[in-house]
């Protein structure tokens, strides 16, 4: 009795994990990540055969790496979002201080592959990259520290939360991985922004943002670059961003076909930061559309099931989470329609690699544990109110 | 109400004291009222939070959405059939000589391109194409041909029997565009004038004419200007004239072996130039590019008669002795000390041949006395020199109509120093092009009043400039000149079949490098005017490393290479010129010593 009194969903005792998983998790979600991801490995047909050749290997071998990764972040997916929450935060817990002890080691055992920035551990079979595992066990922990310091006497969490992510901005940082550490930064903000930061604040934090950035501009010749190239208009008609552009133009509405675009063929990143180009190109402004679609579905429901969530850690959890994707599908996006400067970041679920499939499947797989229906108390506002005075 | 709840319950606790109860329960349930309370506030911000955070990234996915319609909407950017009667249109006028001979003018083609769409049998159409164009392999038609764009450009411009061969393919996938080309009937005739034109901004049924250089470019925004109707632009030069200069000059050339000529026949009183030529040449309907490695003046679409800044040696002499008459210093018959060697700041100052120590003024200028024009500069002194130089136009860049023309700016000594008087007297150490000379002997010879360059033909003859020497000085160095022929450096001029006056000008080549001056590469001048005492044209003729053998001997000075060669184009234009010969031909060459 005291279980319906508490909550309008009714928990049996006693119901099999399975069946109450089904009950209580965002289908809708899941059906939109499986959605992404097929589309991932569609799109990963046509644009990798040319990386493949190049190195001599056979033409789908990216496709086949794409599909078992992508088995393994699914299978990461389903088992976190079948944990209670708790159990995910402290596996987080443990999990943030593994990956910050990879970061630390990183100058001294990572590699480069050759591009300038010291970004991977190289394990013989696949190359993981600490920084994308670090971003949702660190949303994770950051939402931990701020829930436990809106206790009444509870810790500094803030502060606590504050200095972590100063210290993981700047082991990013030195990497150069300015991306990443953009995210994290982010990922701060929002949560901390949710946690009910004084506006001022908020105002005050968008400004040190582009302080920092305008640093990074004067003394990174890797991100000034980088600017310039967004800041000129006239783009070299053989750059990426150029040819990344042209693909969507040639797509127009329907597409040239499946196995009609040219793009893959100018673009040595069309299977990774460029995905969406290929997508364009191929079929059309339709399919462009219905991945954004379903990158904003998933965040926005996401954040209107948690707006009735009771409890703040899972609150922010959850929101710093759904940040996270819809902030990297954004900038990925924004970026092929030059409405932000070239950064590379992967478009989740869809863009080629192993680290980030997996670490997005670890990020869905959190948000969709934490968005799991709950007793949420709501009788409670009806009968005593909902703290207004 | 749960709100404000206290921070100690002390009304309660006090009275639990009194109650003998324990107060720590009290407390206990009080902050969990008040836990409750802030996570209730807490809950209802972060509600307003999460939908303004639900509304921001909606926004943003929205935007990245409607970015992705309008790129995907927009044209690619190949040219379209559909953009016919775009900005792109209107002819470019006609250029012509003084009696409207066309020099330039458009001629109607056709552009070749392709839709690979239409394209029925693209490995036949690649083979045909490859035959027709022989540096077009039928690989990369076949590229072009099978290329999954919907357009491509394969040829600029078609000759009328490669379209009929074109045509002949029958290959519907291959289309033609209208496109004009510049033409140049002439081919190489005035090739540096008229400089050349190349596509501008193309479409697929017309392509725009941009001048590249000489008067299609100094020219180019009236020759394209709608507003003229079609009409031509009009040049001093002759067409007739100007193919007998380039003709003479060319045998010249070969016969004296040089490296490259140049001539300019200026008329004395206009300024206008009736013809320009120089060696060596190209055709402008083939404008050659600049070539990597290659110093500019080394390639024959160097202008040596306007972009050629050279020393021109002992033809700026004139320039001394005219400003000394005309100050009052000297009179022709004055008496100046030659003795060899004049020496000034330790430079030691020679002459090619002995005359005696001393000569007249007049014998300085007929037998070029290096000393006595030095002498006679010291007199003049430098400020007034580099004041005169300066009237005569010779400081700077000449205003003539043609791109080239503004680069190429006179070099004088810097800094001036004593030895620059004396050296610059006879023209060396500062460098002008030949139409700076021509312009400047115009000036001194034609009357006294400046007369400045032009390629444009004057209707009305214009007003005179200001005066730099006065008449009587003018008749008088023409005189001079006049005596330069018959009895000075310049004697083979008298073969010219018309009275010539001249002076003569060698001097020695300076090094690419600017390290000093080559040994035994002049460069030789011929500064005349004709005829003699009454003079309307200024002819300078200018040869590159001559030399030309004489009796056993190799002679490289002005008075064996640059004279003979000016001579024969005085004698071939004069006629054309409407001139009358004064003087018969005198039978058999009269040797005497020449020198520069």
């Amino acid at each position: 009795m005291t279980e319906i009194a508490h909550g309008t969903v009714i928990v049996q005792s006693g119901e099999a994990v399975l069946p109450r998983w089904w009950r209580t998790v965002d289908r809708v979600t899941i059906g939109c990540v499986l959605a992404l991801f097929s589309i991932g490995i569609l799109l990963g047909f046509a644009s990798s055969p040319p990386l493949a050749l190049e190195n001599g290997q056979p033409p789908f071998l990216y496709v086949t790496r794409q599909a078992i990764f992508g088995a393994m972040a699914l299978f990461v997916m389903f088992a976190v979002s079948m944990m209670r929450p708790v159990l995910v935060r402290r596996l987080s817990t443990i999990g943030f201080a593994a990956a910050l002890a990879a970061l630390i080691l990183l100058p001294v055992l990572g590699t480069d592959h050759g591009t300038g920035a010291v970004r991977w551990f190289s394990l013989g079979v696949a190359d993981v990259q600490p920084s994308e595992m670090m971003k949702p066990v660190f949303v994770v922990v950051i939402a931990w520290l701020m829930a436990a310091s809106t206790e009444v006497a509870g810790p500094p969490g803030k502060t606590i939360s504050l200095m972590l992510t100063v210290l993981i901005v700047g082991l990013l940082a030195i990497q150069p991985d300015f991306g990443q550490s953009a995210l994290i930064l982010f990922a701060w903000c929002v949560i901390y922004f949710v946690a009910g930061a004084p506006m001022l604040i908020v105002i005050g934090v968008g400004a040190a943002i582009l302080g920092a950035g305008a640093v990074a501009y004067s003394n990174s010749e890797h991100f000034a670059r980088r600017i310039d190239g967004f800041l000129n208009p006239d783009l070299d008609p053989t750059s990426q961003l150029a040819r990344a552009g042209e693909a969507i133009r040639n797509g127009g509405v329907f597409g040239a076909g499946p196995g009609e675009g040219s793009v893959i063929w100018h673009l040595s990143d069309a299977h990774t930061d460029f995905i969406i180009s290929v997508a364009a190109e191929e079929y059309g402004l339709v399919l462009v559309l219905v991945i954004i679609g379903l990158f904003a579905t998933i965040a926005l429901r996401a954040f209107f099931r948690l707006m009735r969530e009771r409890d703040p850690f899972i609150r922010l959890a959850g929101a710093g989470l759904a940040s996270l994707l819809a902030l990297q599908a954004f900038i990925n996006l924004g970026v092929a329609v030059r409405l932000l400067p070239a950064k590379g970041m992967t478009l989740p679920f869809v863009s080629y690699g192993g680290s980030s499939l997996i670490a997005t499947g670890l990020t869905v797989g959190m948000l969709l544990c934490l968005t799991r229906v709950r007793p949420q108390g709501e009788i409670r506002d009806y009968l005593v109110g909902r703290g207004r005075g | 109400m749960t709100a404000r709840v206290p921070l100690r319950p002390l009304p309660r606790i006090l009275r639990a004291r009194e109650e003998g109860q324990n107060p720590d329960r009290i407390e206990r349930e009080n902050l969990a009222r008040r836990h409750q309370a802030d996570r209730d506030r807490l809950r209802v911000r972060a509600e307003s939070r999460l939908l303004m955070l639900a509304m921001c990234f909606f926004a943003a996915f929205l935007t990245v959405g409607m970015r992705m319609a309008s790129l995907a909407a927009s044209e690619p950017e190949e040219p379209v059939i559909a953009s016919r009667g775009s900005a792109l249109l209107g002819l470019r006028a006609d250029i012509t000589d003084r009696n409207g001979r066309v020099l330039a003018t458009n001629l109607n083609i056709h552009s070749l391109y392709s839709h690979p769409y239409l394209v029925v049998d693209p490995e036949a159409a690649a083979l045909g194409l490859s035959e027709i164009f022989p540096d077009l392999s039928a690989e990369a038609a076949l590229e072009d041909l099978t290329s999954e764009s919907n357009f491509v450009w394969l040829r600029d411009n078609l000759s009328p029997e490669q379209e009929q061969a074109v045509h002949d393919l029958g290959e519907p996938g291959l289309l033609f565009g209208d496109r004009e080309m510049r033409l140049y009937p002439n081919g190489a005739l005035a090739a540096h004038i008229l400089g050349g034109a190349r596509f501008g901004r193309e479409d697929v049924d017309f392509a725009e004419i941009i001048g590249v250089a000489g008067v299609e470019a100094e020219h180019d925004a009236f020759l394209r200007d709608p507003a003229n109707n079609g009409a031509p632009l009009r040049l001093s030069l002759d067409l007739t004239i100007q193919a007998a200069v380039e003709e003479v000059l060319a045998g010249g050339m070969e016969m004296m072996q040089a490296q490259g000529a140049s001539a300019v026949l200026m008329d004395i009183d206009t300024g206008e130039i009736i013809a320009m030529a120089s060696l060596p040449d190209f055709d402008p309907n083939a404008r050659p590019l600049p070539a990597e490695g290659v110093r500019p003046e080394e390639t024959p679409i160097f202008n040596r008669a306007v972009q050629g800044v050279y020393e021109l040696g002992s033809v700026f002499k004139l320039f001394t002795v005219a400003q000394a008459l005309d100050i009052g210093l000297v009179n022709p018959s004055t008496m100046i000390n030659t003795e060899r060697p004049y020496i000034v700041t330790r430079e030691r100052i020679n002459d090619f041949h002995y005359y005696g120590p001393e000569q007249s003024v007049h014998d300085v200028i007929v037998h070029s006395s290096n000393i006595g024009t030095a002498r006679i500069a010291a007199m003049i002194g430098p400020e007034r020199m580099q004041g005169f130089l300066r009237d005569l136009g010779l400081a700077d860049a000449l205003p003539l109509e043609m791109v080239e023309a503004g680069s190429a700016r006179p070099l004088w000594p810097n800094p001036w120093r004593e030895i620059s008087t004396a050296t610059v007297a006879y023209g060396h150490g500062i460098a002008v092009t030949p139409v700076h000379l021509a312009a400047a002997y115009a000036t001194v010879l034609g009357g006294g009043t400046r007369v400045t360059p032009t390629l444009i033909a004057q209707d009305t003859p214009p007003a005179p400039g200001p005066r730099v020497v006065s008449e009587e000085v003018s008749a008088v160095m023409r005189g001079m000149l006049a005596d330069v022929v018959t009895e000075g450096t310049a004697t083979m001029a008298q073969e010219a079949g018309y009275p010539v006056g001249g002076k003569t000008g060698t001097a020695d080549i300076v090094l690419a490098d600017g390290s000093g001056y080559a040994e035994d590469r002049n460069r030789t001048t011929f500064a005349s005017v004709f005829p003699a005492l009454d003079p309307q044209y200024v002819l300078i003729t200018t040869l590159e490393e001559p030399w030309v053998e004489i009796a056993g001997n190799v002679e490289r000075t002005a008075g064996y290479t640059a004279v003979p060669v000016g001579t024969a184009i005085i004698r071939r234009v004069g006629p054309l010129l409407g001139l009358r010969p004064e003087i018969e031909p005198v039978a058999g060459t009269r040797l005497s010593s020449a020198s520069n």
